[in-house]
């Protein structure tokens, strides 16, 4: 598999870390609630193709990025920064 | 006469470089050129190997990837390397080949008791035997089955063959450099598309040399060598002979296994190929037709049979006789007949055949008999005779179908040489020494069956071909079920076109011509002439005596019988047929056996062999040595060897070093004859004495620095940060998500917007990639950016009562007292004139500090503090003396940092904040993580006896010892109290100090009486890191 790091390009999979589902919203840092948590970090969707997650080009230029890629055929359609060098950072 | 080299011939043999090997210790003649098998095929060598259950005498059945049988060790001791497949494996002067599964040799087997344990040996007989009144006695009869029912054994001493890792990048991949392969790479390389083309062999051509035909308009040979000249004078095109592709991935990887050769050189080579497109021209290899007594040396593939003549001028025998259902088996026996084989009759169930095909072995003197069938072969060490009897007209009819074939009609004729009078009942008996069987061909759909869907069955050449692609590839040729080689040649053009196409290259594509000069035969061969056959029914040969043995995975020794007793107890689809016989789990695959065992199956049923379904094909698809997996990165390439800055100077201390983690980590500095424990005691009671000094270096630092620092730390820590004073350090808990902790250490603000965050050594490269998925993720509001400093500082902790008066002496640029630098300060200074930062911390309980230095002076700053604290008695201490002096102070380490533990179960829940949200908060408050009964840290201290880590605490003694309520994480021999202590994690420890109980280690040994303390065992008011 191969993710194509906005920083570095088309770069194979060993070079990132999985860093997680992408899909999953945070609750603000300000939540009290256990709820919401308990979802972010144990509820999973776990779908069968088009998914968002989170890589780490770990081994690379360190940047975040969520990337879109099919969980069936591990197709990759894109990757993008997150944090502040993505888009609206 | 078994076999024998022929006169003359042999494309792939030089004739003129002559050697020998040895078999079994006996030494076989060989040219270059040979592989092992053609050689012990050439030599008169009827038994290479023993079968895997019965161990009955084998002979080479094949000459490909498909050879069930072959499979030798070659090597001794250390370069032992069991299971090559002799078929494929060039022999080379002096190699040691020796069969497998027998004792003392293939020839005289001593170990051949499976034929008597057979009744044992049936279908699924590890799930029978086994159990029930019989269960316990599998531990007894285990080891002699394994060995009875085994394959080579690997050596243990380690592999000294160098094997590396490669990868490549191709538009289009074609996969087999048969017609269709050199076709399609023709196509897409003139095209432009960066081309690689892999061949398993060592040459291109695939088949070509066993065929006699014309292609565009030359000899098919001429037209192979040409195509082969012209893709290696093209710059886009690689080819990789020897390269066996064994695996079809997601994403367009494929791997593949180059076969480097050579002694001393690179065994074998891993390649991970990244295709866009993928040809897949693998040919097809043809298949048996089951009989009883099938397995005999002597019993081969017919195109086998010409590819020993053709390639290697090595006859498969003396006496042959052809056992065939299809027209393309009657051309092998042609071609053999004009290499100088004797082909003594040729059996065919069906009625009529192109006189074409047979008039000329006829002339030649081959006794031709149709429908009829060889029902069995006789002999035991090597074919002696076939038992051939009719065909029911019934039975043909059915088989054929409708099929309307035209044809010549050939006679009959029963006046071979050998011929015996009738056998009872219309049987034949005929005198051979080699029966060359064909029924069919099967289009070798490995690599499509791992990346695409269901395999699709193909009537007219009985055979599954590839089903729809789940992945960017196009099978041609024979893979794809041509029945021609005029259709697979052109399909290997038109694909090579069209993958290069959907790479984004313009690709034409020309009809190429082929002719083949036997008039007529181009009318019949559209379908092969194929009469479906894949097992001839056991006949009772003779009255009172069982037919033999009739075998469909020659290599898992699976018979007919084995298949219908399986359907018979119910395992009636293919998977399981699969797994409860291991038909076609060999590391053959199946592939010359599978279809048959369906085939029997569908017979069962009585249903059409389709609907019994196939099973699904994974990588590899040829045996890979596991070395070839591992590459360089084995024994200490394993993983990278991680060194502190101060590695040397430890060496130089005379340090006994040990892996801790990724790092090479002092131990302990033993003085001449001392002891592990004596080194440890003495270094830790030295640093409560006097001065010691210890490498840190391998702390991960991480500098967190920019406007919203402090910020940023009061959220990923759990206690607070942003209220510490510029030139202070504060221990942090770091929890995670999920309220759990994560790790702890120091952050020292160096700064308004400047800390440096420092984590366990273990913890280092996990702790990064938190805050670096926190800060982008969750928090990119906030201006902070995050660089691991781990490997730019070497660290040095300065320890005991004298370490003050040590450091005095070197720092320049702060007061070392109490109050210019008190405990928790931080100072920018200068240490033997290099640039500094000094926390005053301790993981120890004595005054200490930790001195960080650029990586590159740290060895100068260790030997300066040696020389400079001579008088003061410094002496370096080890991973040890650092774990006893942390396990005397309670301070927790990776051991009690396990994952599981909260902060409540450590005794640090004040350090939870409550002014602030922060990372894991919500969650570490759930009621379950300071429940009391959970495992709590306590302490753990013996009277006068000793325990290790690991051990259980129990409540009763070693006869009655009950449940385990916790168990010890930390142990040490303590020099302050003169006792064995630890740290512990026990079911409400917080409320349980004083109890007494056991330390139960059953398994090493040892029952021990502990008592449950406090974990601060030494000054546990904090006086001596204050003084
Ligand atoms: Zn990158």
């Amino acid at each position: 598999m191969l993710i194509p790091c906005p920083v570095c390009g088309q770069r194979d999979a060993g070079e990132f870390f999985y860093r997680g589902d992408a899909t999953a919203a945070r609750p603000p840092l300000e939540e009290e609630a256990e709820r919401p948590w308990v979802e972010y970090v144990y509820a999973r969707h776990n779908p069968r193709g088009e998914h968002l997650e989170f890589w780490q080009h770990a081994h690379g230029c360190r940047q975040l990025l969520v990337v879109r890629r099919n969980t069936e055929t591990h197709e990759v359609f894109e990757a993008r920064l997150v944090g502040p060098f993505g888009e609206g950072g | 006469m078994p076999g024998f080299r022929l006169a003359s011939g042999g494309t792939r043999i030089d004739r003129s470089a002559r050697f020998t090997f040895t078999f079994d210790g006996a030494p076989v003649e060989a040219f270059a050129g040979d592989t092992i098998a053609s050689a012990l095929i050439a030599s008169g060598r009827s038994i290479v190997a023993r079968s895997f259950k019965y161990h009955r005498p084998r002979g080479v059945f094949s000459a490909g990837a498909e050879e069930p049988n072959a499979l030798v060790t070659v090597g001794s001791g250390a370069v032992r390397e069991p299971n090559v497949n002799a078929a494929t494996r060039l022999a080379a002067p002096g190699m040691e080949v020796s069969g497998q599964n027998a004792f003392p040799s293939v020839e005289r087997d001593i170990g051949a008791v499976g034929e008597k344990l057979s009744p044992f040996l049936a279908a699924g007989f590890y799930y029978k035997t086994f159990i029930g009144p019989l269960k316990r006695s599998w531990m007894w009869y285990e080891p002699a089955i394994r060995r009875a029912a085994g394959m080579g054994r690997a050596s243990l001493e380690p592999d000294p063959a160098r094997y590396e890792k490669a990868s490549a990048f191709a538009d289009v991949l074609v996969v087999g450099a048969g017609p269709a392969g050199l076709a399609a790479a023709l196509t897409a390389g003139r095209a432009g598309a960066r081309v690689i083309l892999a061949e398993a062999a060592p040459g291109p051509g695939g088949a070509l040399d066993l065929e006699e035909a014309d292609i565009d308009g030359r000899p098919a040979g001429e037209w192979a060598a040409a195509a082969t000249v012209e893709l290696a004078g093209m710059e886009n095109v690689t080819l990789m002979p020897r390269t066996h592709v064994w695996g079809y991935y997601d994403g367009g990887v494929l791997a593949a296994l180059e076969d480097c050769g050579g002694e001393g050189e690179t065994r074998c080579r891993h390649w991970r190929i990244e295709a866009r497109q993928a040809v897949l021209a693998t040919g097809a290899i043809e298949r048996p037709i089951v009989f009883a007594g099938n397995d005999r040396p002597g019993v081969m593939l017919a195109s086998a049979g010409l590819a020993y003549a053709r390639r290697y001028g090595a006859a498969p025998g003396g006496n042959v006789i052809l056992f065939c259902n299809n027209d393309e088996a009657w051309r092998s026996a042609g071609l053999l007949a004009e290499a100088g084989v004797k082909i003594a009759a040729i059996v065919d169930p069906r009625t009529e055949i192109l006189d074409a095909l047979a008039r000329p072995l006829a002339e030649r003197g081959a006794e031709i008999i149709l429908s009829h069938v060889v029902a069995a072969a006789r002999g035991v060490k090597r074919v002696e005779g076939a038992t051939i009897v009719p065909v029911g007209e019934a039975a043909l009819a059915e088989a054929a179908g409708n099929i309307d074939r035209p044809g010549a009609q050939a006679q009959e004729s029963e006046q071979g040489e050998d011929a015996a009078p009738p056998a009872p009942g219309g049987a034949l008996e005929r005198a051979c020494d080699t029966i060359l069987v064909s029924g069919g061909f099967n289009p070798v759909i490995n690599l499509a069956s791992q990346a695409g869907g269901p395999p699709v069955w193909r009537e007219e050449i009985a055979a599954f071909v590839p089903g729809e692609p789940r992945q960017a590839f196009i099978a041609a040729g024979a893979a794809a079920g041509a029945p021609t080689l005029e259709i697979a040649i052109n399909q290997g053009a038109e694909a090579g076109a069209l993958a290069a196409s959907a790479a984004g290259f313009e690709a034409r594509n020309e009809e190429l011509a082929v002719k083949i000069p036997v008039e007529g035969l181009r009318v019949t061969t559209e379908d092969g002439g194929l009469l479906p056959l894949f097992e001839v029914e056991p006949q009772g040969a003779k009255p009172g005596k069982a037919a033999d043995k009739a075998f469909v995975d020659l290599q898992h020794d699976v018979t007919a019988a084995d298949i219908r007793l399986a359907h018979q107890e119910g395992f009636a689809d293919a998977e399981h047929l699969k797994r409860y016989t291991t038909l076609g789990m060999a590391n053959d695959q199946g592939r010359t056996s599978a279809l048959a065992g369906l085939a029997i199956l569908a017979g069962e049923r009585e249903m059409p062999l389709p609907a019994v379904g196939s099973t699904r094909f994974r990588p590899p698809a040829i045996p890979v040595p596991l070395g070839t997996l591992a590459g360089r990165e084995r024994g200490r390439h394993a993983a990278p060897v991680r060194r502190s800055p101060l590695h040397h100077a430890h060496l130089a201390a005379g340090a006994q070093m040990m892996e801790a983690g990724l790092w090479m980590r002092p131990r302990i500095y033993p003085k001449r004859g001392e002891t592990l424990f004596a080194a440890y005691t003495r270094e830790a009671r030295h640093v409560r004495r006097a001065v010691g000094i210890a490498d840190v270096s391998t702390l991960g630092k991480i500098e967190v620095a920019g406007p919203d620092a402090a910020a940023f730390l009061d959220r990923v820590y759990a206690n607070n940060f942003s209220n510490l004073a510029v030139g202070k350090a504060r221990y942090g808990l770091m929890l995670r998500e999920d309220g759990f902790v994560f790790d702890d250490g120091t952050a020292w603000r160096l700064a308004e917007d400047r800390y440096l965050a420092t984590t366990t050594t273990a913890k280092a490269a996990e702790v990064m990639l938190h805050l670096e998925f926190l800060a982008a993720a969750a928090f990119p509001e906030l201006k902070v950016s995050l660089t691991s400093v781990s490997d730019q500082y070497a660290g040095i902790a300065v320890a005991g009562p004298k370490a003050r008066e040590l450091l005095a002496r070197l720092v320049e640029g702060t007061g070392m007292d109490n109050d210019a630098f008190p405990f928790m300060g931080v100072r920018e200074a200068t240490v033997g004139g290099a640039p500094a930062l000094l926390a005053r911390l301790s993981f120890s309980g004595e005054n200490a500090y930790e001195v960080y230095v650029g990586a590159d002076h740290g060895p100068f700053i260790w030997k300066l503090l040696l020389e400079k604290g001579a008088d003061l008695e410094v002496a370096p201490y080890g991973l040890e003396a650092m774990g006893t002096l942390r396990i005397e102070k309670g301070h927790v380490a990776g051991p009690e940092l396990n994952g599981r533990v909260s902060a409540h179960d450590l005794g640090m829940e004040k350090l939870l904040s409550t002014k602030k949200p922060f990372v894991g908060k919500p969650l570490a408050q759930r009621p379950a993580l300071s429940e009391p009964g959970r495992l709590q840290l306590v302490g753990v201290i013996a009277a006068d006896e000793a325990f290790r880590a690991g051990a259980h605490l129990v409540a009763g003694p070693a006869e009655q010892p009950g449940p385990s309520e916790g168990h010890i994480t930390s142990v040490t021999f303590s020099p302050a109290l003169g006792k064995t202590i630890g740290l512990a994690l026990l079911k409400g420890g917080r409320e349980r100090r004083g109890e007494s109980l056991y330390a139960a280690d059953p398994i090493r040994g040892g029952h021990c009486r502990v008592e449950v303390v406090s974990p601060h065992f030494v000054d546990p008011k904090g006086e001596r890191l204050h003084g």
